[in-house]
């Protein structure tokens, strides 16, 4: 599967009500979530994005709470991809078991420009900027995380224990 | 091998032989935890997996306490279904209004946590256990869903960071102050993936809850837990709030640590997180006059009895600034109680402050003391994000007990020695 969209940069220690602010939390609706995402960082953010587009983020992104709701608002925008310097570890977590693909890519982060156009393939962690013709490599996916993915994440895998 | 505190923690719970950090080991959970936020979507996730039940209904932890009392139709909505969840589960610890406090402050005043517990809630603020010597850390509630199903969960074992305290705490001076420089010295992201480890003779002289409030702002620098030795002190307190048979731990001698900091505390003073991040500290003798809307005493970091009766101290006699809205949050009911019982409530009435229930409320900009544009607040709670506590127009300023009673006194942020 590859993914392709324009790229749209926010900055580092993006926290988590930046991404969703408690307010909203009131709700477990993707599509509720989604049409608030980011009014943590500006309002109306979301209406710059368009179905596809791939976030690209700083250091630490999405710090802050354990809500689970910070991934699900950006995949209820519509948006499949984040790469970023580096990732909190409980946002890390909960992107992989809500299904959203995360890429960590350290320094090559200042490689990618606001509004470049990529193609990113989760399963080579490969991430073509077809704006610049620049290829990157993200880091590997740690291997138990890699063996969850492959099992179809954290409920698939619960779910082949308990029965 | 020698092994850090979390290493030996998590060994006793491990389905695995715990080697180095960055191994991944699965681990049985002493107790997990969700929250009226966090536990809907966890129910959901429960449901997905097609579990029938918990897998032990009195290691499971229900507390709503983020929007209640609850705000408006939408949050009330949210508890019934914690609520029907906990009915249908038997859950044995389940907290609803006159019996819910802030869960980080409720928990270990029941003796639910203590040491050498591996503890997982669905909320980033759990590592606040690690100040009784627990592993105990946040994750989402699809992770929590898994451990409430499966009563396991997995972790990379984490490098830790060992930080050693020395010297001696001026009166004006407290744990909060600590952290908070801490933060300021390592960064929000210093301590990812990471664990914190307190030790030094500043920790041994510190008591059971100063070392929540500090191990509660490790997930501020990032921290996957924020780790206190569980001593002499830790076994007292945590017989006494009633859980069975707490033991001793202490990391082993010649444990392999990412990095070891000393810190000399005498002569810090309160330090004061700025806006909009809670690494941006300074010493508050270097704030030029900062004028404050409201302030915040409560929340899982410092809304425990010490923290009140400290406040209390520097307010008593004292008026609230006729420009600050002071609002006081007990983190439980019977802090509340012992507030009450101790006159402490009545001070803090007198002066002009709101007293108000049990509740996270306004720390993460939920209701009870929201900010407008343009106002600024100083909290003693763990986050100053943008337009955490309300507009995004809006300052949190974070600081000590004592800082904020001095500040609603004066109307601007204060050193407590100048009130």
């Amino acid at each position: 599967m590859i993914f392709a969209g324009k790229a749209h940069k926010v900055g580092d220690h993006i926290d988590t009500d930046a991404i969703i602010p408690a307010r909203f939390l009131v709700t477990s609706d993707p599509f509720e979530l989604g049409r608030k995402c980011f009014e943590g960082l500006e309002q109306g953010w979301v209406n710059r994005v368009k179905k596809g587009d791939i976030l690209i983020g700083g250091k630490n992104f999405g710090c802050g709470s354990s809500r689970e709701h910070a991934p699900l608002a950006i995949l209820g925008a519509g948006i499949p991809v984040v790469i970023a310097h580096s990732f909190a570890r409980i946002f890390y977590r909960n992107g992989f078991n809500m299904g959203l693909v995360l890429l960590e890519i350290g320094d090559y982060i200042d490689k990618i420009r606001d509004q470049d156009q990529l193609e990113v393939s989760p399963g080579t962690g490969e991430i073509r900027n077809l704006s610049t013709g620049q290829i990157i490599n993200s880091l590997p996916v740690p291997e138990f995380m890699a063996e969850i993915l492959a099992m179809g994440g954290l409920v698939n895998y619960v779910r082949e224990k308990v029965s | 091998m020698a092994q850090t505190l979390a290493q030996k923690i998590l060994q006793k719970h491990s389905l695995d032989e715990v080697g180095r950090a960055g191994q991944i080991v699965r681990c049985k959970t002493s107790m997990v935890l969700a929250n009226d936020i966090t536990a809907p979507l966890a129910v959901d996730s429960f449901r997905r997996m097609g579990a029938a039940k918990v897998f032990d209904r009195e290691k499971v932890a229900l507390v709503c306490d983020h929007f209640t009392p609850n705000k408006d139709i939408d949050s009330a909505e949210q508890v019934k279904k914690v609520r029907e969840f906990a009915r249908e589960m038997k859950i044995v610890h389940y907290y609803e209004g006159g019996s819910a406090g802030v869960e980080h402050a409720l928990l270990p005043e029941l003796g639910l946590v203590g040491p050498a517990d591996v503890v997982v809630g669905a909320d980033s603020h759990t590592c606040t256990y690690g100040g009784l010597g627990a592993f105990a850390t946040g994750m989402g509630s699809t992770d929590i869903a898994a451990a409430m199903a499966l009563g396991e969960t997995w972790f990379k074992v984490p490098e830790t960071i060992r930080v050693n305290m020395m010297g001696r705490l001026d009166k004006h001076t407290v744990s909060k102050d600590l952290i908070l420089h801490i933060i300021g010295l390592i960064g929000v992201d210093g301590a990812l993936y990471r664990a914190l480890e307190f030790t030094g003779e500043v920790v041994d002289a510190m008591d059971v809850e100063a070392r929540m409030t500090m191990a509660n702002m490790a997930i501020e620098a990032g921290g996957k837990a924020g780790l206190f030795p569980a001593d002499e002190m830790t076994v007292d307190y945590c017989r006494k709030a009633g859980f069975p048979d707490p033991g001793k731990v202490y990391p082993d001698d010649g444990a392999t640590y990412f990095r070891q900091l000393s810190i000399d505390v005498t002569g810090m003073g309160p330090q004061i997180a700025c806006p909009h991040l809670p690494d941006n500290v300074k010493p508050v003798d270097e704030l030029d006059r900062v004028k404050v809307d409201q302030v915040v005493l409560g929340s899982c970091t410092n809304g425990r009895i010490s923290d009140l009766r400290q406040a209390a101290e520097i307010i008593k006699g004292r008026k609230v600034s006729s420009n600050v809205r002071f609002i006081v949050l007990p983190a439980t009911p019977r802090i509340y109680e012992q507030a009450l019982e101790e006159g402490l409530l009545g001070i803090f009435i007198r002066a002009g402050a709101i007293v108000g229930p049990p509740t996270c409320g306004p720390c993460l900009g939920g209701h009870m003391g929201i900010l407008a544009s343009g106002e600024r607040c100083l909290a003693t709670t763990n986050r100053n994000f943008r337009g955490r506590m309300g507009s995004l127009e809006s300052e949190v300023y974070l600081g000590s007990p004592l800082v904020a009673a001095a500040t609603a006194v004066a109307g601007e942020i204060i050193h407590p020695a100048k009130v």
